[in-house]
This record gives structure tokens, sequence and C-alpha cells, in this order.
């Protein structure tokens, strides 16, 4: 309802504007908020990252990937490993985001070979794989005890603050690349890959070139984003870095939004996260029950998500 | 005459089903070849072999002189080998002029995504599509559907465009449009090969005509000599015609086995 008003009143010319809006006021929640309100919006700049991400290979694309948990995992273990061996701390995030990127460039050729469900069955096995690693390379990980990350040395509201911008800058990024995409001859390659993927290859888009890029560009905010969460968090441990739950969400985001555009990522998880923040939290014993119903009732009413009532509403 | 495509012993095997068989033809600049012959014959097997869909079990293709046998499909339409389906593949949720921009852009010669849609403007135009432009391709109806996978491979600005059954499912007035259509594209310097199963089609437009039966090359030559060849009025009509229809020619028939 949101996505479909706001579409209404200002057309696809007008979208970038929405998403600025939303930077700002995201950006001047410590203005108005106190530190509660600071984490929320760090948490839908940090969803809207992943949410991004994900759009590239799940939406542009077309391919159903849950490799997000692996992407946030090994990020946020990278992040981890370096700045507790001595690495500046932003350095070690995009040392994270780099890493990711290189992971995912090795594992797009093996995995991007599989459509619809085998992709989707494969990818979340990387999540599984991560996981695994890090409970058992102990010399590395510290096993399942996990692992504590310096802390930024400052007050709370400084780090609350802090740790907001960091995001909000990861955030800009993965817009400003999503934009560039969108409007680019990747973006237009991968819809075509998305529709039609022989015909694609038959007009002349290099399919595997394209799926890799789009798991590659599906990973490497990922990357930075789970550095940046370790360090703000201060500890990790396998089950919770490597998140079956995280990796299914968030495609139920970008669902919720709509898929393949630049505004539907951002608008679905905003409205999950705020949705779990007011509504979910006093209802913890059906947390996941709703988060299921909020599936089944996707795909069965609104195929196209929160924008793609505008679609309708049209015709 | 300076040849495009040579094929030299082409065969595809798919388990211990030959669907193409030691076939070797040449196309030269500028030729409109027909390839015919009866369901199952190898037709839509072959243009995957020469486009990049399938790799060859054996033998060459040369493009240009360059050997392109183990090419992708991408490229292929990149080199200027482009094709139409048998079973039309629109991009369904894009509007019909993104459809032909989408190869003007990767295939064709557009520097960007606005003037791929200019470029592609014109292409719908020449199709006859231009009015329906900004429709999903998904709402067509099957001619129009055909027109656009027309217009679709000529902005890939193709040297040699493969036309596979693209008047397949059309009335006698449509088909009548699609031959004029076809006969502009010859005309401005596209070498095309037709595969088709109408007999009317392929007699107005080839100036030499391919018979595929059973995977195998049957006749090649003038449309009017292949379509009195008696092997291949038997490979369309069977036996018992062919003799009838060759008349006092019926001995020699047998030889044919």
């Amino acid at each position: 309802m949101i996505g479909a008003a706001v579409s209404r009143t200002l057309g696809s010319r007008g979208l970038p504007w929405v998403a600025g809006l939303w930077l700002v006021v995201l950006a001047l929640s410590p203005l108005y908020g106190d530190n509660y309100i600071v984490k929320i919006a760090t948490f839908v700049a940090l969803y809207g990252v992943l949410a991004l991400s994900w759009n590239f290979i799940g939406g542009y694309a077309g391919y159903p990937s849950f490799a997000t948990g692996a992407f946030v995992g090994l990020g946020a273990y990278a992040g981890a490993i370096c700045q507790n061996a001595g690495v500046p701390m932003i350095v070690a995030w995009l040392l994270a985001a780099i890493i990711v990127a290189g992971v995912a460039a090795a594992m797009g050729p093996v995995i991007l070979r599989l459509r619809g469900h085998y992709f989707a069955i494969g990818s979340i096995s990387l999540v599984e794989i991560g996981s695994v690693l890090a409970s058992n390379w102990s010399g590395l990980t510290g096993g399942g005890e996990g692992l504590n990350v310096r802390f930024l040395p400052g007050g709370p509201d400084f780090i609350a603050r802090f740790f907001l911008y960091a995001m909000l800058v990861i955030l800009v990024a993965a817009l400003a690349t999503t934009i560039a995409v969108d409007r680019g001859r990747l973006g237009f390659g991968l819809r075509c890959i998305a529709q039609n993927e022989d015909a694609a290859e038959m007009v002349g888009v290099p399919s595997t070139r394209y799926k890799i890029a789009a798991f590659v560009l599906s990973g490497v905010f990922c990357g930075a984003a789970g550095a940046a969460y370790a360090s703000w968090v201060g500890y990790i441990a396998p089950a919770d870095a490597f998140s079956i739950l995280l990796t299914v969400k968030v495609p139920v985001m970008v669902l919720l939004g709509g898929a393949g555009s630049v505004l539907g990522p951002l608008i679905g998880s905003a409205a999950l996260v705020l949705l779990e923040e007011t509504v979910w939290a006093r209802f913890l014993d059906y947390h996941q029950a709703i988060l299921g119903a909020i599936i089944v009732a996707l795909i069965f009413f609104l195929p196209g998500g929160l924008l793609g009532l505008r679609l309708r509403w049209r015709s | 005459m300076k040849p495009l495509l040579e094929v030299e012993k082409l065969s595809k095997h798919f388990g211990g089903v030959h669907a193409v068989r030691d076939v070797s033809f040449t196309i030269g600049s500028g030729e409109i070849v027909g390839l015919i012959g009866p369901n199952g014959a190898g037709k839509t097997t072959l243009v995957n072999l020469l486009t990049g869909v399938h790799r060859p079990s054996g033998g060459v293709v040369r493009f240009e002189g360059v050997d392109v046998t183990a090419q992708r499909p991408h490229e292929a339409a990149r080199r200027g080998l482009a094709r139409t389906f048998q079973i039309v593949q629109p991009f369904p949720r894009m509007t019909v002029l993104e459809n032909v921009a989408a190869g003007a852009l990767f295939a064709g010669q557009a520097g960007s995504r606005a003037e791929a849609e200019r470029l592609a403007a014109g292409y719908l135009a020449a199709v006859g599509l231009d009015r329906e432009s900004q429709r999903l391709a998904a709402t067509l109806t099957l001619p129009s559907r055909k027109r656009l996978e027309l217009a679709k491979s000529l902005a890939m600005r193709p040297k040699l465009l493969l036309l596979d059954e693209v008047n397949a499912g059309l009335n006698t007035s449509e088909i009548d449009g699609a031959l004029a259509l076809i006969r502009r594209i010859a005309a401005s310097g596209i070498t095309v090969v037709l595969i088709e199963h109408l007999m009317k089609v392929v007699l107005s437009l080839s100036q030499r005509v391919l018979v595929l039966h059973h995977g195998q090359l049957l006749a090649s030559g003038a449309p009017e000599a292949v379509m009195r060849d008696p092997q291949v009025v038997e490979a369309y009509l069977g036996a018992r015609f062919a003799a009838r229809f060759a008349g006092g020619d019926a001995k020699s028939e047998a030889s044919h086995g």
C-alpha cells in the first residue's frame, strides 16, 4: 500500500527522491529519537543493504538465492578476524567485502549452473557450509565458543550514531550501485535473463558472466554489512552469523516490496523491520509463524510485491 | 561467391539417436537458401548446432572463414549469426520496444539503452509493429509475436539470419505479408536461411534448397529440381506415392533405397 501510494503520486521519475527522503529520515533519527530508535534505524539500514544486495541476483536476474546468510556470516567472520589481527576497523570491513566478493566469484560459476529450485538449494547449502566451517575451524574462528571483537571506544551515544552512519554509508553505496545497474546494460541484460535465459543468450547477452556479476554484487555489500555488524555487537558465533532465518527473511523483504526494482527492497526491508519491532515484539512465540503467514500471503495475493499494486491499480 | 557459412561433416547424436549425421554444405553471402525436411528430420537441431545452443558431436562450422564450432549462443549473436525460434521466445514482461532494443544493445550496434530504443523503433516500423511498441510482449497475438521475433533479430544487425519456421501457425494472408517482409530483409543484403515446412514459402523465395531427412542431407539444388527428385518426394510422401509420381521411372526409384 505504501509503495502503491508513493508510486502513484510520483511516477517512476520521482522514485529516487523517495529513496533520498528515506535516507534523510534514517540519518536524522538521533535528532528525534533515543538510542533505541537509532538502533532500529541502524537495523533498517542493515536490512536495506541486505535486501538491495539480494535484489541483484533474486530480483534482476530472477535467481532465487538463499546465500545472503552465507555472505553476511563470512563478512562478519572475515571482518572480526582481520580486526583481531590488528587491521584498522574500516579497512577490515573493506577486506571483508573483498573476500566475500572473491568467494562469490569463485562459487558463482559452480552454483549458477543450476536453475530454479536447484539453485535455491545449492545456494542455501553455502550457509550450512559456512556454519560448519566456523564451528569446526576453531584455530581461526574460535569454534562454537564464538569470537569476541574489540569494542569501539566511546560512549553509547557515540557508538549508536557511529554504526548508524556506517550502515547508512554502505546503504548509499548499495543504492547507488542498484541505480547504476537498473539503468545500465547489466540490469537490462539481467532482466532478459530473468524472463527467458535462452532468448537472452540468443540476442547476445553473455548470461554466465552477467549472472556471476549479479551474484558477486549480491555478496559484496553483505560482506561489508556483516563485518560492520560484527564490530557493532562485539561478539559473533557460528549459528547467528550464518543464519538460515536471515537467509529466508531477506528475500521475503524484497518480495514484499517488489523485486527487480530500485525502491522495492527499501520499502520491503523497512516495512518488515518496523513490523518486527512494533507488532512482533509483543507476540514473541508466534514470531516465525507470522513470518510464514506473510510468505504465504505474498505468494497468493501479491506476486509483484507492494510496488506491484501500482500495476494492478492501473489495469 | 564467397562462402559466408561452411558446414563440414557436422554430426550430433543424443545418446543413440543421430539427430544430424555428416551434414556438409556452404551458404554464400547474399543467398536465400531453404532448408526443408519432414518432421523430425533434424532441421532445428542443425540450427541449434550452427548457433551454439548444442555442441556438435563431430564436424566443423566456419563463419566468415573462422572456426566457430565451439561458440556459445551469445558469441554467435555478436558475430552476426542470428536466428528466430520456431516457438517464439519473447521477453514477456518487457514492452515490444524493449524486446527489440535488447537485440540492438547486446548484439547490434547500439552504444547505450537510449540509442538501442531509438534503433528498435525503426525495426518495429520495418516489420509493421510500431503501433504496438509500448505493449507488453506477452499480450501480442501469434502473428505479431513472429514479427517481433523478426524485428529482434534484425536489430542484431545479422549477416546471416536463420528463420526457423517463422511462418508456422500463420494463415494465408499473414504468410503473404511475412513473405514480402522476408524479401525485403534479403534485399537489404542479409543472407537468409529459411527453415520451413511450407513448400509455398520455400519455392517462392529460395534460390537454392537443402533437404534434410533422418539427419542427413538428402538433396541440394534449385527448388524445382529438388521438388522433382524422387528421393525427396519419397521422404515427404512415402514410397508408393513417389513411384506413382515418378511414373515410368519407378524402377530407378527402387535403387535409391
